[in-house]
């Protein structure tokens, strides 16, 4: 486990298989730490990305190395690089077939804002066609800042509700 | 290899010299662009087609587009350029020549795609960067670098989002590089807007 959960709590008394935690608690930290990247890799970021779950960097460390390349097996999208219009729409498609819960990283000045593509081809961000939870600033950034973005990803999802919004579906 | 400026006005009457800084160039009419392509490749080994691309000299003009050739010969080590004019400023349209180089096909489509210029007798002329169905050939002269508000490639998305193709914000851009030191002032950034009681405020 990366961080000590502290909502985790063992009782002495009751010896062996119980732990007393909330379903929040519990959901969030199995998500947390076993986040599996959907590697848009679109430009020149994408590079930076592969660094990132390379041995020297090693994404592994947070939990989110199994890179899919099926949207069906990833929760968080890391969307590496310039977002062309003819793009966008392929991008949405594939974040439409990722399961719930899912999150989107945006990577580099290009996906957060167009960066230096000011230009008829080039979306403005990626946030016009995607939810966006985490912007990594850069051009491209460094492995560090996309491990940093994932960290306060986990930690945007350690305060997420998980279990009430489970409860809300289900009824 | 073959003094191919002094040889292709004699075989070719129709072909006049280009002005032109580096290579031989001739300007000749677009029909007989494919026969003038065809000698220069079997008679004098230019024999690696380089580019296609186009020429837009504003609507104001007419003869409004010229599309140009590059021919290399890989034998020589020389280029040739060849212009033709297209004859329709309203719906541009030269000889294709995917028959003499297989590699003209996507040089032609992006041709196409960019400035509207059709290919008689290409194979499969659709455009190649933007998707099919951008009513815009983004670079002619009259469309702006932003780009003009039109709809994304599929309709679905669009309902679902709500996105738009819009113009990009130039925000006093485009984007212009100084030359010097250091990188951090060097590197390409949109211009200085700020204003204040000496800079006026731009419109």
């Amino acid at each position: 486990m990366v961080s000590a959960n502290r909502e985790f709590a063992y009782d002495s008394k009751i010896e062996g298989d119980v732990i007393v935690t909330r379903a929040d608690a519990a959901i969030n930290w199995v998500r947390t730490n076993s986040m599996w990247p959907m590697p848009m890799g679109l430009a020149c970021c994408a590079i930076e990305m592969m660094a990132t779950a390379a041995s020297r960097y090693d994404i592994a460390r947070f939990g989110a190395e199994v890179m899919r390349f099926s949207p069906r097996q990833s929760d968080c999208m890391i969307v590496a690089g310039t977002v062309t219009y003819k793009m966008a729409t392929a991008l949405r498609r594939i974040y439409d077939q990722m399961t719930e819960p899912k999150w989107v990283i945006a990577m580099g000045a290009c996906a957060s804002t167009g960066g230096m593509y000011r230009s008829y081809a080039v979306l403005q961000g990626v946030d016009r066609i995607v939810p966006v939870d985490v912007y990594v600033s850069g051009c491209p950034p460094r492995p560090e800042a996309l491990l940093d973005a994932l960290l306060k990803l986990q930690n945007k999802v350690k305060r997420e509700r998980s279990a009430s919004k489970l409860f809300q579906q289900s009824a | 290899m073959t003094d191919v400026t002094a040889a292709v006005p004699l075989e070719f009457p129709q072909a006049t010299p280009r002005a032109s800084l580096d290579c031989p160039a001739f300007n000749l009419p677009a029909a007989t662009a494919p026969a003038l392509l065809r000698h220069l490749r079997d008679q004098h080994a230019f024999d690696f087609l380089m580019d296609i691309t186009a020429i837009d000299w504003t609507a104001a003009k007419s003869p409004r587009f010229t599309v140009v050739w590059h021919l290399y010969s890989s034998t020589a080590h020389g280029y040739v350029r060849v212009a033709a004019d297209c004859p329709d400023d309203a719906a541009p349209a030269v000889p294709s020549v995917c028959s003499l180089w297989p590699g003209a096909n996507w040089h032609e489509r992006e041709t196409w795609d960019m400035f509207g210029i059709r290919f008689t007798g290409h194979p499969d002329l659709r455009r190649i960067l933007m998707w099919e169905g951008y009513p815009y050939h983004p670079l002619r002269k009259e469309f702006p670098l932003a780009g003009i508000e039109t709809e994304l490639p599929d309709a679905d998305i669009a309902a679902e989002t709500g996105a738009k193709v819009k113009p990009a914000p130039m925000a006093g851009g485009p984007f212009a590089a100084t030359p010097g030191e250091p990188m951090s002032e060097a590197e390409p950034r949109a211009r200085d807007e700020s204003w204040d009681e000496q800079r006026e405020k731009p419109e």
